[in-house]
């Protein structure tokens, strides 16, 4: 029997073990340099980047709700030149492959980031069509046409393995996941969060300031558990799953639903092992399923 | 300064009710102790379920001996479910996190006056048990809405801090605020820290400004990481890098107040958004 193997190859990018942050979930990886072993990541997905700066959404921003919380950030970030210059060459100190995420408001932005971007030592590039908090860049993953044109400019100019991220706030997910393929995308990620609101019935106003927010933790696992078992049907690129896993349960669910590396998003807030637990649970259940690799789990739903 | 921060799962030592809605907990951390500054918080996980979802941030209210203490009152299903822990319950702590207060007096030149409003004194009793190893002059001004609610007067009497208090009703010390206190109080060598509801911060910030008196503030906002990664807790600030004008014509930027504070010079902060 040959050795037990976490590894997984996502279109190219070579990981220990199928475990990747979510983007917007770790910052550039140093805010948790003290509490989390960052070496123990598969790879790390770094927080959405845009060409400028944005300052982001009023307070307040995040609203905890059952089993899970609702944010509006609205991509607050310092911007290309401040990622290039100053985050990544210590995110690169850890050895661990690095995936930056990109959005923006126009496909000219998206081309220009993935064209910043290319030569800078990343081992791949994740576009967020798909966040919900901000005018417009949320459109592109929700029609088809123009999923296609966008991923298709960016991967002319980028030669990095390129991850689309994909709402689940569509009728049909895999319409999406095809065309992001058809355009030239290595991988899909799903799913981002779901569009809700909560409401202080004493003030009788939103409980956050923007409305409406992104919903994350256990409380959408159900919904993008079965959104990456229908895209992964109909899609021959790897499929990244998240949503909501707390524990290496979660995580194996998403592998055989059809994932071939999963994220942990908002279980970082919640528990800073979380990435340790849940290998350890793969690598147990491996042993106990006599598994040695992680595609004897992946889409083997029965 | 940056301090080092732990994830610890501890054994509670006492969870004890000190008020009509108020707790103390009290559980050793060396790693804790030896790191943390008065004005830093701990990030609490109130149960092993999903739901409530989100860690607490709660102020150090005192360290002595390697024994951690907090101080916090109950104000929904996190905190209500922290105050049903007992002794030998775990605890799940991250910490700890944020900048501290600056403490550092000149020598002589500046009086400490530390303006607590409710739960705002946790951590300045923290900020005293430090402040009295350098400066015998130490004033701490408590606010509550009653006699009942009044925290830690004991406690800092014992630290030979000269304590006054004031009530909204009147039942005990000044029938006021804790404002109407710090008035009274007022000149340029003080040095005020404060903590408290965000209407009292207001009131602190115009009288403060008018004298010019340096005010460090500590703030509170509901937060999901806690580290800074989130950007959750991000509140509106003064002139800072990234620029954007306001229609005052000053620049404005969000810095998070689990990273960047919860410590905060008090001109720093843009009041009319808070």
């Amino acid at each position: 029997m040959s050795k037990l193997s976490l590894g997984v190859d996502i279109a190219g990018i070579k990981m220990k073990n199928p475990i990747m942050t979510a983007s917007g979930t770790f910052g550039y990886g140093l805010e948790y340099s003290q509490l989390i072993d960052i070496k123990k990541f598969g790879a790390i997905v770094a927080k959405t980047i845009t060409l400028e700066p944005r300052i982001g959404n009023p307070q307040p921003r995040i609203v905890e709700v059952a089993g899970g919380m609702l944010n509006s950030i609205g991509l607050q970030n310092p911007g290309a030149k401040v990622f290039i210059e100053e985050k990544l060459p210590k995110l690169k100190g850890y050895r661990v492959p690095i995936i930056a995420n990109i959005s923006g408001s126009k496909e000219a932005e998206f081309v220009k980031l993935a064209d910043l971007l290319k030569d800078i030592g990343l081992s791949g590039l994740e576009i967020n069509i798909s966040c919900p908090n901000v005018e417009r860049a949320g459109l592109f993953a929700q029609d088809a046409n123009l999923t296609y044109q966008l991923v298709k400019k960016v991967r002319k100019v980028t030669g990095l393995p390129l991850i689309v991220k994909l709402t689940p706030n569509v009728t049909d997910i895999t319409l999406i996941a095809r065309a992001a393929e058809d355009a030239g995308a290595d991988a899909v990620s799903l799913i981002n969060t779901l569009i809700g609101m909560s409401i202080d019935v004493q003030t009788k106003k939103p409980k956050l300031a923007n409305v409406i927010g992104g919903l994350s933790g256990p409380a959408v696992k159900p919904v993008a558990l079965r959104m990456v078992y229908e895209a992964s049907k109909k899609v021959s690129i790897p499929v990244i799953g998240m949503g909501g896993i707390m524990t290496s349960d979660d995580a194996i669910e998403f592998l055989l639903a059809g994932a071939s590396a999963v994220a942990i998003g908002t279980a970082n807030f919640v528990n800073p092992n979380t990435c340790s637990e849940i290998i350890d649970g793969i690598k147990k259940y491996m042993e106990d399923n006599r598994f040695n690799k992680i595609s004897d789990i992946t889409g083997k739903l029965k | 300064m940056r301090t080092k921060n732990f994830s610890v799962k501890k054994e509670i030592i006492e969870n004890t009710k000190v008020s009509s809605d108020c707790y103390r907990m009290t559980f050793e951390s060396k790693e804790i102790a030896g790191q943390a500054r008065p004005g830093q918080f701990l990030h609490i996980r109130c149960t092993e379920s999903y739901d409530p979802l989100l860690r607490r941030p709660i102020s150090v209210y005192s360290i002595e001996n390697n024994i951690i203490e907090i101080l916090y009152k109950v104000i929904g299903r996190g905190t209500g479910l922290l105050s049903k822990k007992t002794s030998g319950d775990t605890i799940d702590v991250l910490g700890p996190l944020g900048s501290g207060f600056d403490y550092q007096l000149v020598s002589n030149c500046q009086l400490p006056i530390l303006v607590g409003g409710g739960i705002g004194i946790a951590p300045l009793y923290f900020l005293a048990q430090r402040l009295v190893e350098q400066c015998s002059n130490v004033t701490v001004l408590i606010g509550a809405d009653t006699k009942r609610s009044i925290l830690c007067i004991d406690e800092l009497e014992k630290l030979d801090c000269k304590v006054k208090v004031s009530t909204d009703d009147g039942s005990f010390g000044l029938h006021g605020t804790v404002v109407d206190l710090l008035r009274k109080e007022l000149n340029s060598k003080l040095k005020v820290f404060v903590c408290g509801p965000v209407p009292m911060l207001k009131q602190v910030n115009q009288l403060v400004s008018k004298y010019n008196v340096s005010s460090q503030v500590s703030l509170e906002r509901q937060m999901a990481c806690g580290v800074g990664a989130c950007m959750g807790c991000a509140i509106k600030t003064q002139k800072l890098k990234l620029k954007r004008q306001n229609s005052k014509g000053k620049t404005q930027n969000y810095k998070r107040v689990c990273k960047d504070g919860p410590v905060f010079d008090i001109k720093e902060i843009v009041w009319e958004e808070m």
